[in-house]
């Protein structure tokens, strides 16, 4: 055996890892007071600070201040409300029945709704999205059918994806919703030529693109910001920084500052917003969004929050983080805190909540047994058997056919 | 010897080969503090430190770079690709760098890295959980490519893969990560206890690349195939009553062409077996070597068993799936000739 080396490197390391204490006294939180809102169209040079503090609007008791605040109106609040709750309901939901040997795989999105429902409501329809699998809040924004994602989820006879993606994995052109990979990041680059192809046909249309902090390391990303910043092509790049990329600290990818600090770079106007503010991620997207709709192309969003479940159905974060890591979490609990907000504005109260849950609950479980009868990924139905030969080529050549007769043998 | 599963025996032989040698060390995407999202690398940072088994961030590309620069300046990397899906973002480094850095510099450079990749199907994975991507590999030159089918293969192949100055891509059946798999879902699953190939010595033990193995000698018909397939064809065999000799091939490049064409002296028969697709496969390079080999002793058409040429579907999952029935046919077919 050689010499033992005296290595030099410096490892990343979690804050917290199992058996620690989480305190997160030492991240610093601006007040919302603190971050100054620049013209939609103002240089990048005169906002840096946007990528280094982190725009807010609710304060510690969820009251809305500063220069942010988007001046929702209670409609549109208590609607927000309704969908993050739609989103966590629908989650739980789904990941039971996951349990229940019922799907094959869940992702959940919990402590994440106010990045998906805030941000689907700032944009227009038409607007393109580039999700991951942890946006699920999108779809309940434009309205997709319950049914119709339980029915992708369960890969049945009425799955529109054919019974042929994972759960979460979903897509819906209808909706303008991008159809989701399984391979990290490539939809961050799709989405600015979706973009530059909108402003090339003379369109208003904008994309929108989302891609994990953890997943941010991948070179689409660079592709992405280096394209965008180069054509000013009509697109918000958002990277969704919930502390944990499965069972690596964001410290893995940050290199140690902020991720919107990495737009700079590509002299793009670059904001960190707290994530779990339903009315902060509204106020950004709605200033990214008219940006880009008024040729001053992209910006670069930081959506700071924390993953509050399990990676994913096969994942079991006890193994890598603190116990108590989300009940510390300094920002909070998206759904909490704007219900306290529209309470103490005395638009909302415990008891609507409650009726709020328990007739999206009831909805829910009358959906998932409608998706069921339509067949589940054991027992099916599914689509027809020869199907699965479908759609690898608008038509099927010969070598396919050859197969497919094959198979039906 | 001790039990163990091909996940163990894989941390086995990264231990070993670490305790050995102070150049080899791990990275990849979750290997550190978590040991792996398959556990193969667990405990070995508790053991060697943050230093040598590295969490990296979410970049193939990236990862497979590093290990070439850190193979070039004396290490042995052996970097883990979470799932063999995943490859592809570091297909330029691997391809254009890893495999050719020996000829371009005419020798003066190389990397010995060894590329850990789990792969297969029938985990409910989609078409981003179930790839096997063997057959790209083996046609760039300057790679070789290996696929074990049990623990005992798995740590002695792995080990000298690490220790090899050349690139090696070694993929890893998941389905046979905890037993062996014979193509029946919904038969209960078994571990490799009571498995022969589940017995696996704790110390330091090599399988030379470019061997295969006689699972099961025969004299009817030869069944090639590797990796998950190697038990899906045992026991077709076994349950279609033909007295077939299977052989694991195990390394896929370099191919063990003797083992190859001495049973098909015997047999004069063939069907090769994969789980990849089947346009373009291994499969097909392998019949083309045999054909140039043994055309004059074949009594029959080479027969070919693979998955369809679709992405992997994740409702028909078993419908894809290369299972017993197909096998038995296939060689029931080149008997009838
Ligand atoms: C190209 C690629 N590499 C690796 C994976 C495996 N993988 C799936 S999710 C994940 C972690 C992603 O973390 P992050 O980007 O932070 O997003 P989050 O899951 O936290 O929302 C990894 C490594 C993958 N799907 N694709």
């Amino acid at each position: 055996m050689t010499d033992q080396y005296q290595s030099k490197l410096v490892i990343p390391e979690a804050p917290f890892r199992p058996g620690d204490k989480p305190d997160y006294s030492f991240m610093s939180l601006p007040s919302p007071n603190e971050s100054i809102k620049p013209d939609c169209m103002a240089d990048p040079a005169e906002m840096k600070d946007l990528a280094y503090g982190m725009v807010r609007v609710l304060d510690d008791d969820q009251h809305a201040q500063g220069a942010w605040d988007p001046q929702l109106s209670i409609e549109k609040l208590q609607a927000a409300l309704e969908y993050m709750v739609k989103t966590r309901i629908y989650d739980d939901r789904m990941f039971r029945m996951q349990r229940q040997g019922k799907l094959s795989f869940y992702i959940k999105c919990l402590g994440e709704e106010a990045i998906a429902v805030g941000q689907a409501m700032a944009l227009q329809f038409g607007d393109m999205l580039f999700s991951t699998y942890r946006q699920q809040g999108l779809l309940f924004v434009r309205d997709r059918g319950l049914v119709d994602m339980m029915c992708s989820c369960l890969s049945n006879s009425k799955d529109n994806q054919k019974g042929r993606q994972l759960p979460t994995l979903y897509s819906w052109k209808e909706g303008n919703y991008f159809s989701v990979s399984g391979n990290l990041a490539t939809q961050f680059s799709q989405a600015v030529g979706w973009a530059m192809a909108s402003a090339y046909k003379g369109e208003d249309h904008i994309a929108s693109a989302w891609v994990g902090e953890g997943s941010s390391a991948e070179a689409d990303v660079y592709h992405a910001l280096l394209f965008s910043a180069a054509y000013r092509a009509p697109v918000l790049l958002n990277v969704v920084n919930n502390q944990w990329a499965i069972s690596t600290p964001q410290n893995m990818a940050s290199g140690g500052t902020t991720f919107a600090a990495r737009g700079l770079g590509f002299n793009l106007p670059s904001i960190r917003v707290d994530g779990n503010d339903l009315l902060a991620v509204y106020a950004v997207t709605e200033w990214a969004a008219k940006r880009a709709r008024s040729g001053g192309g992209p910006t670069f969003i930081e959506l700071f929050t924390y993953r509050a479940e399990a990676h994913s159905s096969s994942d079991d974060p006890n193994a890598y983080r603190a116990k108590d890591e989300w009940q510390s979490w300094p920002l909070g609990d998206p759904v909490e805190r704007l219900k306290i907000h529209l309470i103490e504005r005395q638009q909302w109260s415990e008891e609507q909540q409650e009726e709020l849950e328990a007739n999206l609950t009831k909805k829910i479980s009358q959906a998932w047994k409608e998706a069921e009868s339509f067949g589940t990924l054991e027992d099916g139905p599914h689509w027809p058997l020869e199907s699965m030969f479908d759609d690898v080529f608008k038509d099927i050549p010969p070598h396919l056919r050859r197969q497919r007769r094959k198979l039906e043998m | 010897m001790a039990t163990m599963s091909m996940v163990q025996a894989i941390n086995s032989a990264l231990d070993i080969t670490m305790e050995r040698d102070q150049n080899v060390l791990c990275l990849g995407e979750d290997v550190g503090y978590f040991g792996g999202v398959f556990r193969c690398t667990a405990g070995l940072q508790e053991k060697y430190g943050q230093h040598r088994v590295l969490d990296t961030p979410i970049a193939e590309a990236g990862i497979i770079a590093a290990a070439i620069g850190m193979g070039v300046n004396g290490l042995r990397p052996v970097a883990e690709i979470q799932f063999a899906d995943y490859i592809y973002p570091a297909f330029d480094q691997i391809v254009s760098e890893l495999a050719r850095l020996r000829y371009r510099s005419g020798g003066e450079f190389f990397a010995p890295v060894t590329v850990r990749a789990p792969c297969g199907g029938g985990i409910r994975g989609g078409q981003t959980h179930s790839q096997s991507p063997e057959g790209i590999f083996t046609h760039v030159c300057g790679l070789k490519v290996i696929m074990p089918s049990n623990p005992y293969d798995a740590k002695g192949l792995l080990i000298s893969s690490i220790e090899d100055d050349d690139p090696i891509i070694f993929f890893e059946p998941k389905r046979c990560y905890n037993g062996p798999f014979y193509g029946d879902p919904h038969q209960q699953a078994v571990s490799w206890a009571g498995h022969p190939k589940g017995e696996v010595p704790e110390v330091y033990y090599t399988i030379p690349i470019g061997e295969a193995a006689i699972v099961r000698p025969g004299s009817e018909v030869t069944v090639l195939t590797y990796g998950t397939m190697v038990h899906v064809a045992e026991a077709a065999i076994e349950k279609s009553g033909i007295d077939a000799e299977l052989i694991d091939l195990r390394t896929l490049l370099p191919l063990d062409i003797d083992a190859i064409v001495e049973s098909l002296q015997k047999t004069h028969r063939c069907v090769v077996i994969h789980e990849a697709t089947r346009t373009s496969g291994y499969g097909a390079e392998l019949i083309a070597d045999i054909q140039e080999e043994c055309f004059w002793f074949l009594e029959a058409p080479i027969v070919r068993v693979t998955g369809w040429d679709t992405p992997y579907p994740h409702a028909f999952e078993w419908h894809y799936f290369p299972g017993q029935e197909r096998i038995i046919e296939a060689m029931k077919s080149t008997l009838e000739t």
